[in-house]
């Protein structure tokens, strides 16, 4: 079933999440407990039904495409653990 | 603003054991209610100022419930105090839960990640209860990014419920339901996810309200699941709920998935008789998971609103067992993508010398994610993922849809459907928080209003071995007038929702 060590590594790493090695199994094994839960929703019959993403249907309204709050650079990089010349600093991409 | 400490428990909680009598004269306001604090304030019986530091006081004296995350300091309120025409709301004190967004006062969402977030910007939220006057003296401990049922998910500590110090307060607005039973506001702002409003006001003994989807505008409300989310109230009163509920609602430019609905005045039909009116029970809210002690007291509240000329009728809710699977999918689907932009870059914590890109974005979720977070993420990343995608998530999304048209059948039928909230009364702090299956399903009757983006509201309905029961009623979407008015009603001719914790009046 899905979630041997491997697969826990593996949907850990999408995720952006570091499981430390020592506890990968336990990790796993309560994930399979979580999809156990789901086994009900495979085992219902659905024949031709719509799924539903959001309540309601209700169509989603569009601003206008115009600027409402100005120059917020910074404002937003004040947030920032850190920048420099008005730009966010991560580690080198290319070395 | 300072951060409420979250060390040991205080056994100054005697305030809940005296009499109102005992009290000073300014903190009796904060017992009356939203209405009765307006009230008092039109007839200048007492000023905005006392008014909020009685609140202070209270929150002070309650430091032991753990309910409070910070206070708002008198200075920043004053600057916020600004308009000058009287509404239903003005100078009335109130705690916000920690997931909106206050422009200049801390965010955290009971999180690490966000230990040190300050919003350039306030939730829509907040800045119509500003303009309205309301007061804002704190922000509420919460289930971190709102993800739990017992606030104990919390990076600053468990909310201890004010009716046994030994219980979880519910979750995850847990602080704010635990806020306005010990009296401490007149009512508070939460936010409900899958129940996150209505089980802690089931557990604390308050009103909690959830309007429908699109109702009140999320603009501000941190994300967690975007199609379920809603910001919500947490009240003495369903006449208390009306009446903030009429400031916060309405469309809003700024979320694309508010609806294009004026607020209106939904205390306007409190007084409509219940004569008539068709409440559907559905046994699937009565199953064997529910405690004997919530079962009876639900039917004697269900036989109340009979003598009050209610009209009881069986209804059919076939995949109401479906709800909590097809929840436990959707929510940490949305969840795992909304909380992808927690990356140590733009905001929030971030690691210690990161290696490499990849590094930094890993340990800075890691450090600052905690248990049940890292959990839904890692959920909500498999049923996305290739390979699992239709045989979960797509499978969620279609019992959604037959969730809603349970709904829609039954209200074909009836005007209200009722039933406990909680299938059980307040559990004790540790009992479930070691067991993630046993924690989701204490929300079995609250997650599948969310799931139909349905409006619902918890009200207290008696006592079951000391602690509070909530009778949930729910209502068509957009008929929150409706839900108000037969809550309202109930309100009127028990007195369950005025006991306090402490006062020994719990039979």
């Amino acid at each position: 079933m899905p979630f041997d060590s491997d697969h826990t590594r593996r949907v850990a790493k999408l995720a952006r999440l570091a499981i430390p090695e020592s506890e990968i199994d336990a990790v796993g094994v309560e994930l399979q407990r979580v999809l156990q839960l789901f086994e009900q929703l495979r085992d219902t019959a659905i024949v031709d039904v719509e799924p539903m993403a959001h309540p309601l249907g209700m169509a989603l309204s569009l601003r206008d495409d115009v600027i409402s709050e100005g120059d917020q650079r910074d404002t937003l990089l004040a947030l920032a653990p850190e920048t420099r010349d008005g730009l966010y600093i991560v580690p080198k991409v290319i070395e | 603003m300072t951060a409420a400490t979250n060390g040991t428990i205080s056994t100054d909680l005697n305030r809940s054991d005296s009499t109102l009598s005992d009290l000073p004269g300014s903190a009796d306001w904060l017992d009356h209610g939203v209405r009765g604090c307006a009230e008092a304030l039109a007839a200048n019986a007492i000023s905005t100022d006392e008014l909020a530091l009685a609140a202070r006081e209270r929150v002070a004296a309650a430091v032991g419930l753990n309910a409070f995350v910070a206070l708002v300091d008198q200075a920043s309120t004053a600057t916020t105090t600004k308009t000058s025409a009287a509404t239903p709301l003005t100078g009335v004190p109130y705690a916000l839960k920690d997931n909106f967004c206050t422009q200049g006062i801390r965010t955290t969402c009971a999180s690490r990640i966000l230990d040190n977030f300050v919003p350039p910007y306030s939730a829509t939220v907040v800045e119509r209860l500003t303009n309205a006057g309301a007061i804002l003296i704190g922000k509420t401990n919460l289930d971190e990014f709102a993800m739990g049922s017992s606030n104990e998910n919390s990076f600053f500590g468990p909310v201890r419920n004010p009716w046994d110090l030994e219980r979880v307060p519910g979750g995850s607005s847990g602080g704010s339901a635990a806020a306005v039973a010990a009296g401490c506001v007149p009512f508070a702002i939460g936010s409900d996810t899958g129940g996150s409003v209505r089980q802690p006001a089931a557990f604390c003994g308050v009103t909690g309200l959830k309007p429908t989807y699109g109702r009140v505008s999320r603009h501000g409300l941190v994300a967690f699941a975007s199609s379920l989310d809603c910001p919500g109230v947490l009240a003495r009163s369903a006449e208390d709920c009306a009446r903030v509920l009429s400031v916060i609602a309405g469309h809003d430019v700024r979320d694309a998935t508010s609806a294009r609905r004026a607020s209106e005045d939904f205390s306007a039909e409190l007084d409509s008789p219940l004569t008539g009116v068709r409440i559907g029970v559905a046994r699937a809210y009565f199953n064997s998971g529910v405690d004997q002690g919530i079962g009876a007291t639900t039917h004697a509240a269900l036989a109340e609103y009979e003598k009050l000329g209610a009209l009881l009728v069986d209804i059919e809710l076939p995949s109401a067992h479906l709800a909590i699977p097809a929840y436990y999918v959707i929510a940490p689907a949305e969840a795992s993508s909304n909380l992808q932009r927690f990356d140590g870059v733009r905001y929030g914590h971030r690691c210690e010398h990161p290696r490499d890109l990849d590094d930094l974005y890993t340990r800075s979720r890691s450090e600052g994610f905690g248990v049940e977070v890292q959990r839904r993420i890692l959920i909500g990343t498999f049923v996305l993922s290739a390979g699992y995608y239709d045989a979960y998530y797509r499978r969620a999304q279609q019992v959604r849809r037959l969730i809603a048209n349970d709904f829609d059948a039954a209200f074909a039928k009836v005007d209200l459907i009722a039933g406990p909230t909680t299938p059980t009364t307040a559990f004790r702090i540790g009992e479930k928080s070691a067991n993630p299956l046993a924690m989701y399903a204490a929300d079995i009757n609250t997650v599948a209003v969310n799931l139909a983006g349905l409006p619902a509201i918890s009200i207290p309905a008696g006592f079951s071995d000391g602690l509070p029961v909530g009778l949930q009623l729910i209502a068509p979407a957009f008929a929150e007038a409706r839900l108000l008015a037969a809550a309202h009603q109930f309100q009127i001719a028990t007195d369950w929702h005025r006991h306090c914790p402490g006062s020994s009046d719990a039979r």
